[in-house]
């Protein structure tokens, strides 16, 4: 029998008896900044494509909540501070080694551009707007006539987006849940299918509608291939690697990650979509709700879970 | 010039002195520590056998937490120490996130801490409190490129092992076992 | 220089202020207070102020530094400091922790009947409440006499309520100290070496080849200088020899680790001594020439074989005969360490006999690496009046019993303290010092009977201890960084002393010892035995009798002084008179023949456990000392509560987890007041259970301690009196678990 124990009564807060430094601020931060990369890939990804006319609602549409969404991800972000009045050193230099440095400039650049892009496309919701101030007019113009390029700069820094949650978790290979380079792709994939499965919400043409179904179902079954073969790497890994898979398979994140992300999340609303596919009538709010679900909650769990997940005691 | 530090496993008993050392010293918060002790019983009675060690921040060559931070509050100063600037931190715990050894916790002020090696004691010519407290004498510390130092000498004689050598960090703590 | 031989049985009680004059020439040897490269704290100039701790009797002397704000901030160990050699342990090192500690007593309290008919505290100044200090007292004198007050106690006050006990007409002293810890190896050692041990035990660790630990558990009993000499051994090679039916931290370091069944700790060591006798592996020279009663032993140990001890300590005999070659390989480098806590069975005298012996056996006494032979500094005391002869002292209280314990009984005095038919007059009034009595004495419940039997008890403690509910009047004292103090001049290699003086003003409305006896001693007409002004002109006075001075040692802290009295260790061939009545090392002990017992130790067995029940183990934890730190901050910060250490065995046939907290319950149906968590482990044997002592605090005024873990006092209630000197064995109590607190059932 081996008994290993701290002998002197450490009890750091938040970090004894497991790490709990990270609460619902990021995980929801992840999710909505996954939501926006989303949508502003297939935004960007179609006027690059020159379908901008054929996908309405994924470029002229479903961007418009994006910057509300990235001002609120970005207050959790803040909330989440712990020395919150020098939040401002993050703008005083570029870390290229550190993801949060990567995530706090790229966030810094994504933010104006999605409001630039929702300027630029004010009059799909507000037919007769106007710019009256000539400044802005000019700009207007600017960026109607680049907006290729726009599109190009969006496309980059969306994706840096979608990935770069992940790659930050598993570059902390002191938590050997996140140790996967697995984590990058499927919060890519996971955030793509946000944001698909919000343009279908969005979307007013029904093409739109049937491509981004399919594009949705596409991008789930990815994400349940990711899935599998991240725990395939775990339970063939090291011991703490195995014992961090373990608290998916019996242990205490068992039932809510494959009831909440797996099923609920990622296979009923597929098996909803191509239903839908197939000309059965199911209210379209249903899967979207559901991937937005699942996609929160996959966050929430491999954020909490993967702090508990340690190396030693 | 490279500091690091040898803890004797055959001779610490595990008193904490060095844990409460380093508390009044660097004045800790009671609740917080930056270092503590670890005891491992291995075996079945009556064949048994313990290790016991004094864990700290390992001041790592090659450490993640330096990597991770965005701002370059967490950098490392002369001879490889590892500190922390209070005033650039923004307390985002991505440091304490990223050390496989959970050696960093977030102070009640807000900013991440973590043992110095004592730095202020050493640029005065001393060691650090914990080393200078041990009464069983344990605990050494010293330059490695010196090779006249007590820390230096005494890896060449005996045994030693780190923790977590497999993680990549290059702990420069190390244990003689 | 022969010295005179004491009359062994009329033992004049220790008195603290009856040292003996000696003329100190000054010593031109002073050490220079040296950088050293481990130790040194820090600049050498006004920020620190010297003292020696008092978290622990070790008395460390230690600096204390402040901030620039001029709050302190750490204590670290005096350089010079045989005791410590500048490394303070855990306690001392946390010793700020009771300077900070905002649960302390605050100020002085008289209890009072309160409106609802409930008594209470009501807080007093102090001027009231010495008053009613000096009323009770003087009233137990009117009525039945001085010689019924005691005073109970542990630490420096001592010295200050002793003089004003004795200058008031009473002898009765008594520490916790001697019948519930170390009286017995006194008389052992007394009775075999004609010298007791005393503080710190003159043991030679550092230079030792061979280290037998029957009963220490050193390295979590943190006897700061004795740890660090044994981590020199280990460097220097030393073989340690541990016995102890747990696996504790120095058997882990030891060569040998014996896991012996509890209580058959006789049998070994006189198997020990059989092998050694019969494998003539003796100190042949050393014991012709300075001992006693050979023969005898010889004849006595006979059939002591190391078969015969295999049945009862379950020991192989191979290991046996090989760690009695191993002691003998070593001798005379080689300590069978005496312990301290020594109160186990009630034949606890006897057992320190063998361990006396074995060591003469050997050869170890008097040699190096083994006993060094130690010096105190003489300091004359302040002049102050003759004390006046007491009619009855507290041998009187003895009832004629304990004849050989050279020091007073605190369980004594708790005796005493109940009417009974024996004793024509019992004691009255306590005065209770720096010792929680109901956690220090065995059978809290007679100490409870004892106390409700006072006419009067005032307590003088820091902190809101349980003993002080109990009493009339309540009297805060500052703590040792608040305080100027007696010189500590203990024994040791060189005779040494060290100066205490306050870091910081008293907090809060406390008051140190020394004026709270002399406001005393002035309110009750004693104002001459305290006839200094301020405490540094008496300190001083001092000082300059031995050629020092405050000023010098407010600069170094601690003083070296030469040697007088002779060489450290016997020279080759030396004549020496031992205090004995033979004169020589008498391993057939005429003292204990003459009061009618063994004088040679035999192994007697004791009570096994009853079925599901375990032998109650209980020890000591580095980070704290008894119950008197259980609330420091910093070191509740290490350590917050003990835990019962349950065999893996055992925990599955009860379904016990790590972490469960469960009540335990003793033989006579004592159930804890609270519950201990259990600690499954295999370093405890399947017949105990292990926990450390001083916690299960049950004042709510203790904010850190009140309720965390249990209590063993409270669960030893089979108390195994020693009969020769009085001391209580405390370990004849079993144990078994409930896991739910069940209402007390008394047997």
């Amino acid at each position: 029998m081996r008994e290993e124990l701290i002998t002197s009564g450490r009890l750091n807060p938040n970090v004894d008896p497991y790490l709990e430094i990270w609460h619902w601020q990021i995980p929801l931060y992840l999710f909505l900044g996954g939501l926006a990369a989303g949508i502003l890939f297939f935004a960007s990804l179609y006027v690059i494509l020159g379908k901008e006319n054929e996908y309405r609602g994924a470029v002229r549409r479903a961007p418009i909540i994006v910057p509300f969404i990235l001002m609120i991800g970005l207050g959790a972000l803040f909330l989440d501070l712990r020395h919150k009045l020098f939040f401002w050193q993050l703008y005083t230099t570029i870390k290229l080694e550190s993801p949060m440095s990567w995530g706090a400039w790229t966030l810094m650049a994504i933010t104006p551009i999605s409001i630039i892009w929702v300027a630029i496309h004010i009059q799909e919701y507000f037919p007769g707007w106007e710019w009256k101030n000539v400044i802005l007019r000019d700009l207007n113009a600017f960026f109607l006539k680049n907006k290729v390029g726009l599109a190009w700069v969006t496309i980059v820094l969306s994706v840096i987006l979608g990935i770069y949650t992940g790659i930050l978790f598993s570059a902390f290979n002191a938590r050997p849940l996140w140790n996967t380079s697995i984590l990058g792709p499927l919060f890519l994939t996971s955030g793509l299918s946000a944001g698909a499965a919000a343009i279908i919400l969005f979307a007013q043409s029904k093409k739109e509608k049937v491509v981004f179904a399919k594009i949705d179902i596409m991008l789930i079954v990815i994400e349940l291939f990711l899935i599998i073969h991240m725990f395939m790497g775990f339970r063939a890994s090291t011991q703490v690697q195995i014992d961090a898979a373990d608290m998916f398979l019996g242990g205490a994140y068992t039932a809510p990650f494959w009831i909440f992300v797996v099923v609920l999340g990622m296979i009923v609303p597929a098996i909803l979509e191509l239903m839908e596919l197939r000309h059965k009538k199911i209210p379209v709010y249903i899967p979207v709700v559901l991937v937005l679900f699942g996609s929160l909650m996959l966050r929430f769990i491999i954020s909490y879970a993967g702090q508990m997940s340690r190396w030693l005691y | 010039m490279r500091y690091a530090m040898a803890v004797d496993t055959k001779k610490c008993v595990g008193c904490a002195d060095c844990v409460v050392a380093c508390q009044t010293e660097n004045n800790v918060p009671i609740g917080y520590c930056r270092d503590w002790i670890v005891e491992v019983t291995d075996g079945t009675y009556p064949q048994l056998e313990i290790e016991i060690r004094s864990e700290r921040c390992n001041h790592c060559d090659n450490s993640p937490c330096v990597r991770c931070c965005p701002t370059g509050a967490s950098h490392y100063v002369e001879g490889g120490i590892v500190k922390v600037t209070p005033h650039e931190c923004i307390g985002c715990g991505a440091c304490i996130t990223s050390c496989p050894y959970d050696a960093r916790y977030g102070h009640p002020d807000g900013y991440v801490d973590k043992c110095t090696f004592c730095d202020h004691r050493i640029q005065d010519g001393l060691q650090p409190a914990c080393v200078s407290v041990c009464p069983t004498k344990c605990m050494y510390f010293g330059d490695l490129d010196d090779a006249n130092s007590e820390v230096s000498k005494v890896l060449k004689k005996r045994k030693f092992k780190t923790l977590i050598p497999q993680a990549g960090t290059k702990p420069q703590v190390y244990y003689l076992i | 220089m022969a010295q005179k031989r004491r009359d062994f049985i009329k033992i004049s009680s220790l008195s603290a202020a009856g040292l003996i004059f000696g003329a100190q020439q000054l010593s031109s040897a002073t050490k220079i207070n040296s950088k050293s490269k481990l130790g040194d704290f820090g600049p050498l100039d006004t920020l620190r102020t010297p003292t020696y701790c008092e978290v622990c009797f070790w008395k460390c002397a230690g600096w204390v530094y402040k901030d620039k704000e001029g709050n302190i901030k750490k204590v670290v160990g005096n350089d010079d400091d045989p005791n410590c050699n500048g490394r303070l342990c855990p306690r001392g090192t946390g010793g700020v922790g009771m300077y900070h500690d905002e649960d302390r007593l605050k100020s002085p309290l008289i209890r009072v009947a309160g409106k609802d008919g409930k008594q209470t505290f009501r807080e007093a100044s102090w001027d009231e409440a010495l008053d009613v200090v000096a009323k009770g007292l003087q009233k137990v004198k009117d009525e039945h006499g001085a010689e019924c007050t005691a005073l109970l106690t542990h630490g420096s006050g001592g010295h200050y309520f002793g003089t004003l006990l004795k200058a008031f007409g009473s002898g009765n002293i008594a520490a916790p100290s001697y019948a519930q810890c170390r009286g017995p190896r006194e008389v052992g050692f007394i009775a075999t070496f004609g010298d007791g041990l005393n503080s710190p035990e003159p043991t030679d660790i550092r230079d030792t080849r061979c280290l037998v630990l029957i009963g220490s558990h050193l390295g979590e009993n943190m006897h700061n200088g004795q740890v660090q000499e044994m981590s020199d051994a280990i460097d220097k090679g030393a073989a340690i020899i541990t016995v102890d039916p747990r696996f504790s931290t120095v058997a882990s370091k030891s060569k040998f680790w014996l896991p012996i069944k509890p209580s058959t700790d006789i049998a070994l060591l006189l198997t020990w001594i059989h092998e050694i006798i019969e494998n003539e592996w003796y100190d042949k020279n050393y014991v012709e020439k300075y001992t006693y009663g050979f023969e005898q032993l010889k004849a006595h140990v006979k059939n002591y074989t190391p078969e015969w001890a295999y049945g009862i300590t379950t020991i192989k005999p191979h290991v046996i005969r090989e760690t009695a070659r191993e002691m003998a390989n070593a001798a005379p480098s080689v300590i069978i360490h005496p312990g301290r806590h020594v109160t186990w069975y009630g034949d606890d005298t006897q057992r320190l006999r063998a361990v006396a012996i074995l060591n003469a056996l050997l050869g170890s006494w008097g040699r190096r690496g083994g006993f060094y032979v130690p010096e105190k500094a003489s300091v004359p005391a302040y002049p102050h009046p003759q004390f006046p002869k007491p009619t009855r002292t507290w041998r009187d209280a003895m009832g004629g019993k304990y004849k050989l314990a050279d020091l007073a009984l605190a369980s004594g005095v708790c005796d005493a303290t109940i009417p009974s038919a024996d004793l024509d007059c019992h004691i009255k009034a306590w005065i209770v010092n720096g010792t929680n009595l109901i956690m220090t004495l065995p059978d809290p419940k007679k100490t409870l009977e004892a106390i409700q039997n006072l006419d009067f008890m005032v307590t003088v403690d820091t902190m809101p201890m349980e003993i002080t509910g109990y009493a009339d009047v309540v009297l805060p004292e500052c703590t040792y960084l608040e305080r100027w103090d007696d010189l500590r001049v203990i024994q040791g290699r060189e005779p040494n002393i060290a100066l205490r003086m306050p870091a910081a003003e008293p907090k809060y409305n406390t008051k140190p010892a020394y004026w709270i006896a002399k406001e005393l001693a002035n309110k009750m007409g004693l104002g001459d035995y305290f006839a200094w002004e301020k405490f540094e002109d008496k300190l001083d006075w001092e000082l300059k009798q031995i050629g020092s001075s405050l000023e010098e040692m407010k600069r170094i802290g601690v003083k070296n002084l030469p040697r007088e009295f002779g060489p450290l260790y016997y020279q080759k061939g030396q004549d020496i008179d031992f205090f004995t009545n033979t004169g020589k090392i008498e391993l057939y002990s005429t003292a204990l023949a003459e009061e009618g017992f063994d004088p040679m130790p035999k192994y007697t067995s004791h009570m096994e456990p009853p079925a599901g029940f375990y032998h109650l183990n209980y020890g000591r934890a580095p980070q704290h000392t008894f119950s008197r730190t259980s609330n420091n901050p910093n070191l509740t910060d290490l350590m917050d509560e003990n835990v019962v250490w349950v065999n893996p065995k055992v925990a599955k046939e009860w379904g016990l987890k790590s972490g469960q907290p469960i009540y335990l319950q003793n033989q006579d149906g004592v159930v804890s007041d609270f519950p201990i968590k259990v600690r499954v482990t295999e370093r405890i044997r399947f017949d105990s259970v292990y926990m450390v002592h001083g916690f299960g605090h049950n004042n709510k005024k203790l904010s850190r301690a009140f309720g965390k873990g249990a209590s063993d006092s409270q669960l030893i209630t089979r108390v195994l009196v020693d009969p020769i000197m009085g001391g209580t064995g405390m370990r004849g109590n079993f144990v078994t678990f409930r896991f739910e607190k069940e209402s007390e059932v008394t047997s």
